[in-house]
């Protein structure tokens, strides 16, 4: 598996987009720490555009991965490999190579600016932490959307739809649902909600430990007054990381059964 | 050294194999013919574990190969399509297959041999087709494998490779290796094969020697007597 998972990561960390990826995350930081002159508020924003873009980088790389790789995938499928060492190397690969661009990318410029003397330092370490769980997802997630969809074009248009879907479309209903049954007690309907959806959950997850009670969000207190800071980051934690762990269970099972 | 049974296969609604039968004796080259679509490639994929039978036995080497990983050891395989990571370079591909089955490789041989000497360094994704046909052939060739699976080796190859490609099919031959190969082209089939099986709608038509396809076809050539069947079955 570490070999599979050693030719990917090279493969990948050499392609232009990575490159692009990585260089996107360089100015952004730069950017925000020196025009806003500000850990705290560089940090906020981040946040907000790493909860949505790590998702779509990794639905979009995973999936387009996958499907340039086919032939080489049917190569190793005739070398004595296990099917699971294939795929879980070639899901590691890609997940790594692009949680190296960020933590690179945003390493460089916080580190300049001094976030390793500041009392930030926790703040922005979860920050890529919660970047590199949300790629792990939504890389396992599309590749499993292209292991199930032989048609490019289909399979393309899941993966986006997905991204939407968790990314945007879930809190519109969700607020919707609110408001249509806010005559009954949604506490617990509301927990439930976000944490089956791990962008809903990075958010409460990071505004927790920034402990901004302004920011947190209707979903974010219940969190809050539910377990409080610790528990809840605790809990909101082991679920990210449950979320990373099912679906590689998953795409273990497809691929095991599918045909090349 | 290969024996099918009673493979079946289905994708969606097409029936692809319907029951196919055969065994293949270690030594020498059999040369599996069909139509398109009539099932070659999903037979070789079997044999590989790529493609799963919904019913039926596939054995290597008197085991069974469904679920099995670790026969690949002793098989090498030329796919239809050669697409490899536009990044790696031919060099460091060789490498990386040449890792994952730690037997001994005899690369360097077939390198010069192909003239792929000055493309070692030089990315993937800026060869050609032809030339990357040859670093598959290099992959497929240059472990000392029992079972060799040749899917269209042909394709894309110049006139020159060609030529080295059938001197090599010969050679390992002639080290008592058996070769599986699809191919269209029949001019390499009646220079080559000791033995045909002839695919129809997933069924086996015809195995046997080139001379008894003829004779049972009354036909002077291989092109027209498969021309013929196919005629017949129209």
């Amino acid at each position: 598996m570490l070999k599979i998972l050693k030719y990917t990561f090279a493969d990948l960390i050499r392609s232009r987009w990575s490159y692009v990826y990585l260089a996107f995350y360089l100015i952004l930081g730069f950017v925000l720490l020196f025009l806003n002159n500000d850990l705290s508020k560089a940090v906020i924003t981040l946040m907000n555009i790493i909860v949505v873009l790590t998702p779509m980088i990794g639905t979009i790389f995973g999936i387009m991965y996958f499907y340039s790789a086919r032939e080489f995938t049917e190569l190793l499928l005739a070398q004595p490999l296990k099917r699971s060492t294939i795929f879980i190397g070639q899901y590691l690969g890609i997940a790594m190579s692009l949680s190296f661009s960020l933590l690179v990318g945003l390493g460089i410029p916080f580190l300049v600016y001094g976030v390793a003397l500041s009392s930030q330092i926790w703040d922005f370490g979860l920050l890529l932490v919660v970047g590199a769980f949300l790629t792990f997802i939504f890389v396992a997630l599309s590749v499993n959307i292209a292991l199930r969809n032989e048609n490019k074009v289909k399979g393309f248009g899941y993966a986006i739809l997905l991204w939407l879907f968790m990314a945007v479309i879930y809190d519109g209903l969700f607020l919707i649902s609110l408001m249509m049954f806010d005559d009954y007690p949604l506490d617990k309907f509301s927990l439930v909600v976000s944490v089956l959806n791990p962008v809903d959950l990075s958010r409460i997850l990071i505004l927790l430990k920034l402990d901004i009670s302004a920011l947190l969000g209707y979903t974010g207190a219940l969190f809050q007054n539910f377990f409080g800071n610790g528990w809840g980051m605790l809990i909101s934690l082991s679920m990210l990381a449950l979320w990373s762990f099912l679906p590689v269970r998953l795409l273990i099972r497809t691929a095991r059964r599918k045909d090349f | 050294m290969i024996r099918i049974e009673n493979l079946h296969k289905q994708f969606g609604k097409l029936k692809v194999l319907d029951g196919v039968t055969f065994q293949v004796q270690s030594g020498g080259v059999v040369a599996v013919l069909g139509p398109n679509g009539s099932g070659k490639t999903t037979i070789l994929k079997t044999i590989l574990g790529m493609v799963l039978p919904d019913e039926g036995e596939a054995c290597f080497q008197d085991k069974s190969i469904l679920k099995q990983w670790d026969y690949r050891n002793d098989i090498g395989y030329l796919p239809q399509i050669a697409r490899f990571p536009e990044n790696l370079t031919v060099q460091e591909l060789i490498d990386m297959v040449k890792n994952i089955r730690s037997v001994e490789a005899n690369e360097e041989a077939l390198i010069q041999r192909f003239g792929l000497t000055g493309s070692l360094n030089k990315k993937l994704s800026n060869l050609s087709g032809g030339t990357k046909q040859k670093v598959n052939i290099v992959l497929t060739f240059m472990f000392d494998s029992p079972l060799l699976i040749l899917d269209e080796p042909t394709a894309g190859l110049d006139p020159v490779s060609l030529i080295q490609l059938k001197q090599l099919i010969k050679e390992e031959r002639e080290k008592g290796k058996s070769l599986l190969v699809t191919t269209h082209m029949m001019s390499l089939v009646e220079e080559l094969s000791d033995e045909i099986i002839f695919l129809l709608e997933g069924k086996i038509y015809f195995q046997g020697t080139v001379g008894q396809l003829l004779e049972r076809t009354d036909q002077v050539n291989l092109e027209h007597a498969i021309a013929k069947i196919l005629e017949n079955h129209a």
